[in-house]
């Protein structure tokens, strides 16, 4: 029976999300505005993490769908890892559009820029809004999750299709792109440096998310374990109350 | 000698309910067996998952000499399944249904008139799309789509719900073709004085689990 | 494999042939949907010549969810995805034979909507080689990406909104490359569209699309 508190890995895990955010928030906070983008430069902190997090939430939802699907490797923990990390996925994903877009807002002056990434963001968000629906659709635990994991593996697939056919497309018109604001060469290491530590924040924040998760859905199909073997006595009691 | 039919505790799942609690049966060729029981009792489970459409969880099952926990969809070209539903296009015409499924099975077009035409389903009808017909010519020529594939399993869900008496003549008179032909036939049905008639044997099959019928001439007390 | 494709592509077709569903519903709707494009857009402002790629290929596109959800409901109904399983038939041909249908369907289509388009939105019809070869290499993607989708979302009671909400995004690609693609046969696109990568997107896709659906399709069906 899995324990309900949490164990020392998640645990540990937790507290060190929650001090590389600290300190990513810190380090972004006090990096130095740039003549281009102003203070908006030290989002640079945190979108691409964001944006890295939520391709690692897709990679994962991807495997744990392969190894669901794979007979040998078949575990119902597999199927509900694939679930949690696309939970995660649709948070980082959003947050990606949204530091994205204010990103974009004071150097274009809109809201929304048509660039390769951040549309191939949206897209990724829309996948995994469908993906979730599903998962929501009631039905039988296996016909569930294996459904699911076709659409996550299709969705997959489509991603670098999407990658290259957004890139080309956007590429053709030269327009605003967002990784036009990314830092050149020229710029300070800081700012490399405060990027790289959003990547372990959101990383670890992201794990951390994942198997809380998991633990809270691993209970939740337990739950349902017991109330099958209940339901198996009343079926056999019913044969016992016809047959005599 | 081989049973063409074995279960021994065998589980089955709808849904995370359990709609055969460990049935034990045993059927060996050429016999005919009607299956009888309540309202929910798993009659429609148990055929289904002798086809290989409802996979079992827990137990033994072997139909025709395959393992259906390990290879459930072994069996199915073997088997034929009148169910409750027909899996008739309602747009295609009575013919065009029963050369389809005919054909999808390996076998002929012709065997597939041939099954219609025993089954009194000709003429004028063969050339009218199956959502206009009534329910009972329905059952026919599904009846007639299952006998085009000359199963050497034929499960028969109240195969005579919804027939007229004609067409229940000529239901009984191919259960009983099948059989002499080697074929095993098990049927689930609620039309006990005729079903016995066919039958050799019943079994009873109540709350997820079967015995053999208590008394061939008495109803099992308590039953709903 | 390819002789049960052909068994059911032409079953579907026939089905389509008596109840002429995309004749009668779906041809108008996309029409339709041209038409309000052309209230959306202004039709003076040479708006229209500019987006019409792009606008018949939304057009198609949506055509073609109402084409899948079509093609998937033919065997929705009772009983007919059990006679599927038992059938006999290779699924991989099932997938084929349905995708084959969908997408004979869909050219069909494309054909009445590319008049249309000419007509209504005043297009001077240039690079028709490219324009037909672009549109069967897309349309194959989408009919192989659409029934694949038909069969995740099938037997599921949400299936109708679900479909389009799971279909769209993935088929995306294939309305940019397809439009890259035709703007440039059209000279309506910005200059330097290289048309043999878009097509080669769009083949990637088919093929992409079309092998997991020969591989997918049959687990999909045997979930009940």
């Amino acid at each position: 029976m899995t324990d309900t508190k949490g164990n020392a890995v998640t645990l540990a895990l937790g507290i060190a999300a929650l001090l590389s955010l600290a300190a990513t928030v810190v380090l972004g906070l006090s990096l130095p505005t740039t003549v281009e983008q102003d203070d908006y430069s030290r989002l640079i902190a945190i979108h691409p993490g964001l944006a890295w997090a939520s391709y690692v939430a897709f990679g994962v939802t991807a495997v744990a769908s392969v190894l669901w699907l794979w007979p040998r490797t078949r575990s119902r923990t597999w199927d509900l890892v694939a679930g949690a990390s696309a939970e995660a996925g649709v948070v980082f994903t959003a947050l990606t559009l949204l530091t994205g877009s204010i990103w974009g807002r004071p150097t274009w002056g809109t809201w929304w820029v048509w660039d390769a990434r951040l549309t191939l963001s949206a897209l990724m968000l829309a996948l995994y809004l469908g993906y979730l629906a599903l998962r929501r659709v009631p039905a039988d635990e296996d016909t569930r999750a294996r459904r699911s994991a076709v659409a996550a593996l299709l969705a997959v697939l489509v991603v670098p299709v999407n990658h290259f056919a957004v890139e080309w497309w956007r590429t053709l018109h030269q327009g605003r792109s967002l990784s036009q604001l990314d830092p050149g060469r020229d710029l300070d290491g800081i700012f490399i440096g405060a990027m790289f530590l959003g990547f372990l924040a959101m990383t670890l924040t992201y794990a951390w998310f994942v198997l809380t998760r998991l633990r809270t859905l691993r209970l939740e199909a337990e739950l349902e374990d017991v109330a099958l073997d209940v339901a198996l006595a009343e079926r056999r009691a019913e044969a016992v109350e016809a047959l005599t | 000698m081989d049973h063409v039919v074995r279960l021994r505790a065998a589980v089955c799942l709808l849904d995370r309910f359990p709609a055969l609690a460990g049935v034990d049966l045993e059927v060996d060729a050429g016999e005919v067996v009607l299956v009888r029981g309540p309202n929910g009792a798993g009659k429609t489970t148990l055929l289904r998952a002798l086809a290989g459409l409802v996979p079992v969880v827990a137990g033994e099952a072997t139909v025709l000499g395959v393992d259906l926990r390990r290879r459930p969809r072994g069996v199915r070209r073997r088997v034929g399944l009148l169910g409750h539903g027909t899996g008739l296009y309602d747009d295609l015409t009575v013919l065009d249904n029963a050369r389809f499924w005919a054909r999808a099975a390996g076998r002929a077009a012709s065997d597939a008139d041939a099954a219609l035409d025993r089954l009194g389903v000709n003429g004028r009808l063969l050339s009218v799309p199956v959502g206009r017909l009534s329910a009972g010519q329905r059952r026919r020529v599904a009846l007639a789509a299952v006998a085009a594939r000359r199963p050497a399993l034929w499960l028969l869900d109240e195969p005579h719900a919804g027939l007229d008496a004609a067409g229940r003549d000529l239901l009984d008179g191919l259960v009983r073709e099948a059989a002499a032909g080697g074929a095993t036939v098990i049927l689930a049905s609620h039309e006990l004085e005729r079903a016995r008639t066919l039958a050799g044997r019943t079994v009873l099959v109540a709350g997820g689990q079967a015995v053999p019928d208590p008394g061939a001439r008495r109803e099992t007390a308590g039953v709903a | 494999m390819w002789r049960d494709a052909v068994l059911v592509a032409t079953k579907d077709l026939r089905v389509e042939a008596r109840s002429r569903v995309a004749t009668n519903q779906v041809l108008p709707f996309s029409l339709l949907v041209l038409v309000l494009f052309a209230f959306a857009l202004e039709p003076d402002r040479g708006v229209l010549r500019t987006a019409a790629a792009g606008l018949f290929w939304v057009a198609v596109l949506l055509a073609t969810v109402l084409a899948v959800s079509r093609s998937a409901a033919l065997e929705a109904g009772d009983g007919g995805r059990d006679a599927l399983r038992l059938s006999g038939l290779d699924p991989a041909g099932v997938f084929l034979g349905k995708a084959g249908a969908v997408a004979v369907q869909l050219v069909a289509l494309e054909l009445v909507l590319g008049l249309g388009v000419v007509v209504l939105y005043d297009i001077e019809l240039t690079g028709v080689g490219t324009l037909a070869v672009t549109a069967v290499v897309a349309t194959l993607g989408l009919a192989a990406a659409g029934t694949l989708y038909g069969a995740v979302a099938a037997g599921l009671r949400v299936r109708e909104t679900l479909l389009p909400l799971l279909l769209l995004p993935v088929v995306a690609p294939v309305l940019l490359a397809a439009t890259r693609a035709s703007e440039a046969a059209l000279g309506t696109g910005v200059a330097g569209i290289d048309v043999g990568q878009w097509l080669g997107l769009l083949a990637t896709f088919a093929v992409v699309y079309l092998g997991v659906g020969v591989v997918a399709f049959g687990p999909l069906l045997e979930d009940s």
